[in-house]
């Protein structure tokens, strides 16, 4: 529920900030989809949580090592919101300026994502069917049926 | 919950403004917010609400789980196929611009196509995740052994 309630105020700072499409995204995928399916996987779950083992202290050491590395990495970012960063000087401009002509439509969001870098799109379309193939093959096989009862529940599908 | 008068009301009214917003943003996404990606999600909402209101099997009979499979599976084909086309047209991999002869009109038609495709990916997979969930949940139900 927080996290719904994070997603959809997130969604109006996006919103607020004129990220139409990333507003939507997150609404629609964040607020919406995921709250039903962790409220659909909160159903399946047993109530009561596994007791849990010792501590693992080298997990907990990758953990925190891997941490403070990233940590560290962030110190070589650029200053936060200079126009000099390379994302203002790169690739940007250019979609900025030549996304009509190339494409005559307005939406740069979608031009970029479609056609500039189509192939990561592509790529992602494919990760989508990927998590459908993996909850298919983790959740998709019907549970055997005990012998004796419930003969004409065995039709698969349903 | 079908014999809660409020909800199936209030579901049967916003169940065809969902999917026609959803169809608004699939095809209205180079001129508005909105592309493929969150049409989908919002047509899939709109289903797992009618599933929620009228349960799962009344849903699967509008859009039954095989219709899942195959769709998922199509709209990666048409994503890639449109990449193909561009191949065999004589271009590069995912190059719109040999499709058509008006370079613009070309871009636009590729961008609406694999837009489609990956909406009919996204909103069959969210689908489909929730339906595995929810009979996953029914077997164990059935079977007994959920506390």
């Amino acid at each position: 529920m927080l996290f719904a309630i994070y997603s959809l105020l997130s969604a109006a700072l996006f919103a607020v900030l004129d990220a139409g499409d990333v507003a939507l995204t997150e609404a629609a995928v964040g607020a919406g989809i995921s709250t039903i399916l962790m409220l659909a996987l909160l159903a399946l779950v047993p109530r009561r949580e596994a007791e849990a083992p010792r501590p693992h202290w080298p997990a907990l050491a990758v953990v925190v090592l891997t941490g403070s590395v990233l940590i560290y990495a962030t110190l070589d970012f650029p200053e936060f919101g200079n126009p000099d960063n390379p994302v203002q000087t790169h690739v940007g401009p250019y979609y900025v300026e030549e996304t009509y002509n190339d494409m005559g439509i307005p939406n740069m969001v979608a031009a970029v994502l479609a056609s500039y870098r189509s192939i990561d799109t592509m790529g992602e379309g494919f990760v989508i069917l990927t998590a459908g193939l993996a909850v298919y093959a983790l959740l998709g096989t019907r549970r055997r049926k005990p012998k004796g009862e419930q003969k004409k529940q065995e039709t698969p599908g349903s | 919950m079908r014999n809660n008068g409020i909800l199936r009301i209030i579901a049967r009214f916003l169940i065809p403004l969902i999917m026609l917003f959803a169809l608004y943003i699939q095809f209205h996404g180079e001129y508005s917010p909105g592309g493929g990606f969150q049409a989908g999600v919002v047509f899939a909402a709109a289903w797992i609400l009618f599933a929620l209101i009228y349960g799962l099997d009344a849903a699967l009979d509008v859009i039954p789980e095989r219709a899942m499979y195959v769709l998922m599976l199509v709209g990666v084909l048409i994503y890639a196929g449109v990449g193909v086309a561009g191949v065999v047209l004589g271009g590069h991999f995912l190059d719109f611009r040999p499709l058509l002869d008006d370079p613009q009109y070309a871009q636009q038609f590729g961008i609406v196509t694999v837009e489609l495709g990956i909406g009919i990916t996204v909103s069959t997979v969210t689908m489909l995740i929730f339906t595995m969930f929810v009979q996953r949940r029914a077997d164990s139900l059935e079977a007994g052994e959920n506390d």
